[in-house]
């Protein structure tokens, strides 16, 4: 493992730019799937506080490159840093502890539980309550964080209802506040955006931008409008490998990109 | 299975109420008639049927505990019981002398709850690591493999013939075998492990148990270490196991390889789907509705002729019945049934209105 230099392990927010001042670094990540590649040769490093659009057309690997940020596949070849900490062949919880936070394309969340108990569970997992066999007072400091995150996500009115109740919009909402949770350092957003209305959108576009500057992300969007508009730089991906990469608006303007990806109507707005 | 939108939510500020307003009517009076029975009831009911039906209870509270909260179907839970209870006989006084220490009641105690809890930790880092049916298969594997080594085992588990003459210790000089207070030694425990169950399902560890149980992957995307929290469960479900295993030991002053045999492991999973796997009540309707069963139909079988052996079919076709028409046992039902009056409660009054 790394030597103690490396401050991640204070799990502090914004103290992570120890040895490579890179928040993620990834290096020739290469994924198979029996001798399919889904990911090929992902070399990639993210900076503190970067907030990175990943695009690329259906199966071009950008949620199977999540998964193995995340530890829910391991990489079949490569290496993956966390601010400086080589976390390759740690399990998905170690990482998230160490202030990565994910969210899922199709939402992942307890439908059986209220809202309030979903974004407080996401408060539990990176605390040492997680074992608590007691049951919390309502002036917690959890319970009181995650009714903060519950604002944030714009879900204050509907707090108490259960999950499976709620609109889709919202879920994805909610989808978000669980990765905010705790004190996230990085987070991946997988198409955050994803069959929301264009106001719900817009309502997104807010929480996004509106994060704390120390919070990088890295979010992998369809929709140029949301992810130009949140993104300081673009990763373009291409049957597994990286295709270009560069400022939003280098890349934006980018004729073979545009030929590649953006196709018709996306381009100018 | 939402086993969470029953009970209040604990974040709802709104409940201000001392806990005691915040138990419904129904409850209170399940409690009187429970501590008032003796007054009607005679000692083989207080002894035997509803001391069984405690004790047999709690071993099923901790499966509903696991497999309800937890999505995970242990067969083990009498085997856990049944070690407490060896381990009672096995380190206090018995009437296999040559065998059992004769260590007192306060180094016993806590060490039978200690023992079972590591067996049980240790099983359930074999088993979580398997799901569904795998589970069943190797709990099952366990419990057999438990039985038949206190049958062959005589230095430690004294083989076939097991302990016999294992009684409770005669605290505050009270005989706690005697019906009475036997009666309420099983209750008070029951009550406790039941208000337990009750009050760890709302706890962190509790929404954790059921969020692993309904999304294992998102909770590891939580920061919650999956596997370390499933085996937590099974050491916590012991003690309920544990408990029950011990008053049986007490109950039938003594155990043997046939207590934990793999019908009585079969027979804690009938009691816990029979009642209902969502609430810890339903264990406890379970083994009432079992060991009623077990006690009389004897003479019902005998009435029309039949032997007596054949009360397991009884309770089999019981078991068939229940799986096919209410999945979530008996308090399923229940909850149907209410549902349907409140229904038609409305529809009475919209039509009246």
């Amino acid at each position: 493992m790394n030597a103690p230099v490396v401050s991640s392990r204070m799990n502090l927010p914004g103290t992570g730019n120890a040895s490579s001042g890179n928040a993620l670094e990834l290096r020739g990540i290469t994924k198979m799937f029996g001798a399919l590649a889904a990911i090929s040769d992902v070399t990639l490093s993210v900076k503190p506080g970067e907030r990175r659009a990943v695009l690329g057309s259906n199966g071009a690997g950008k949620t199977t490159l999540f998964n193995c940020i995340t530890g829910d596949f391991l990489p079949s070849a490569g290496l993956v840093r966390f601010f400086g900490e080589d976390v390759t062949v740690f399990p998905p919880h170690e990482r998230i502890r160490r202030g990565l936070r994910r969210t899922y394309q199709i939402s992942s969340l307890f439908t059986g539980l209220s809202v309030m108990d979903n974004v407080y569970l996401a408060c539990c997992g990176v605390s040492r309550n997680r074992f608590s066999l007691v049951r919390p007072r309502p002036d917690d400091a959890l319970v009181q964080a995650a009714e903060m995150l519950v604002e944030a996500v714009h879900l204050t009115a509907d707090k108490d209802r259960l999950v499976g109740e709620l609109a889709y919009g919202q879920q994805r909402q909610l989808e978000v506040a669980l990765a905010l949770s705790g004190a996230p350092r990085f987070v991946l957003f997988d198409e955050p955006a994803a069959g929301l209305s264009p106001t719900e959108r817009a309502d997104l576009v807010t929480i996004l931008t509106s994060l704390p500057a120390h919070i990088g992300f890295i979010i992998i969007e369809h929709d140029m409008d949301v992810a130009l508009r949140v993104a300081d730089s673009v990763t373009m991906m291409h049957n597994g490998r990286i295709f270009k990469e560069g400022r939003s608006d280098e890349i934006e303007s980018d004729p073979e990109v545009q030929e590649l990806y953006l196709g018709g109507g996306h381009a100018h707005h | 299975m939402s086993v969470a939108d029953q009970a209040p939510r604990f974040a709802s500020p709104a409940d201000q109420r001392m806990w005691s307003e915040r138990i419904p009517a129904p409850w209170w009076i399940l409690g009187l008639i429970l501590l008032l029975l003796p007054i009607v009831a005679n000692n083989f009911w207080l002894f035997q049927i509803m001391g069984w039906t405690f004790i047999l209870g709690m071993i099923g509270l901790s499966l509903m505990f696991l497999a309800g909260y937890g999505g995970m179907v242990s067969l083990l839970q009498m085997s856990i019981a049944g070690l407490a209870g060896y381990m009672v006989a096995i380190l206090g006084p018995s009437g296999a002398a040559n065998v059992s220490l004769g260590l007192s009641w306060w180094i016993v105690l806590p060490a039978a709850f200690l023992i079972a809890a590591l067996f049980a930790t240790m099983c359930g880092a074999l088993a979580v690591r398997t799901d569904g049916i795998y589970t069943i298969m190797i709990t099952l594997a366990i419990a057999a493999a438990f039985f038949y080594f206190t049958r062959q085992n005589y230095s430690i588990f004294n083989g076939y013939s097991g302990f016999n003459l294992v009684l409770p210790p005669k605290l505050f000089g009270v005989n706690w075998r005697d019906p009475l207070p036997f009666y309420y030694l099983t209750l008070a425990c029951a009550a406790l492990c039941y208000g337990a169950v009750v009050y760890l399902a709302r706890s962190p560890f509790g929404l954790a148990l059921q969020g692993v149980r309904d999304n294992p992957r998102r909770m590891a995307a939580l920061g919650f270490n999956v596997t370390a929290h499933r085996v937590a469960a099974y050491a916590l479900a012991s003690v309920f196991a544990s408990t029950g295993g011990i008053l049986l030991v007490w109950q039938n002053a003594q155990i043997a390889p046939g207590t934990i045999g793999i019908s009585s492991a079969i027979d804690v999973l009938v009691v816990a789907v029979v009642g209902g796997m969502r609430r810890p009540l339903g264990p406890f309707i379970g083994a009432f509705i079992y060991v009623l069963l077990q006690v009389f139909s004897t003479d019902i079988l005998g009435f029309f002729g039949f032997s007596a052996d054949r009360f397991k079919l009884i309770i089999g076709i019981g078991f068939l019945a229940i799986v096919l028409f209410s999945p979530d046992g008996v308090l399923g039902l229940w909850d149907r049934w209410r549902a349907r009056m409140a229904a038609r409660k409305a529809v009475a009054t919209g039509g009246g209105a």
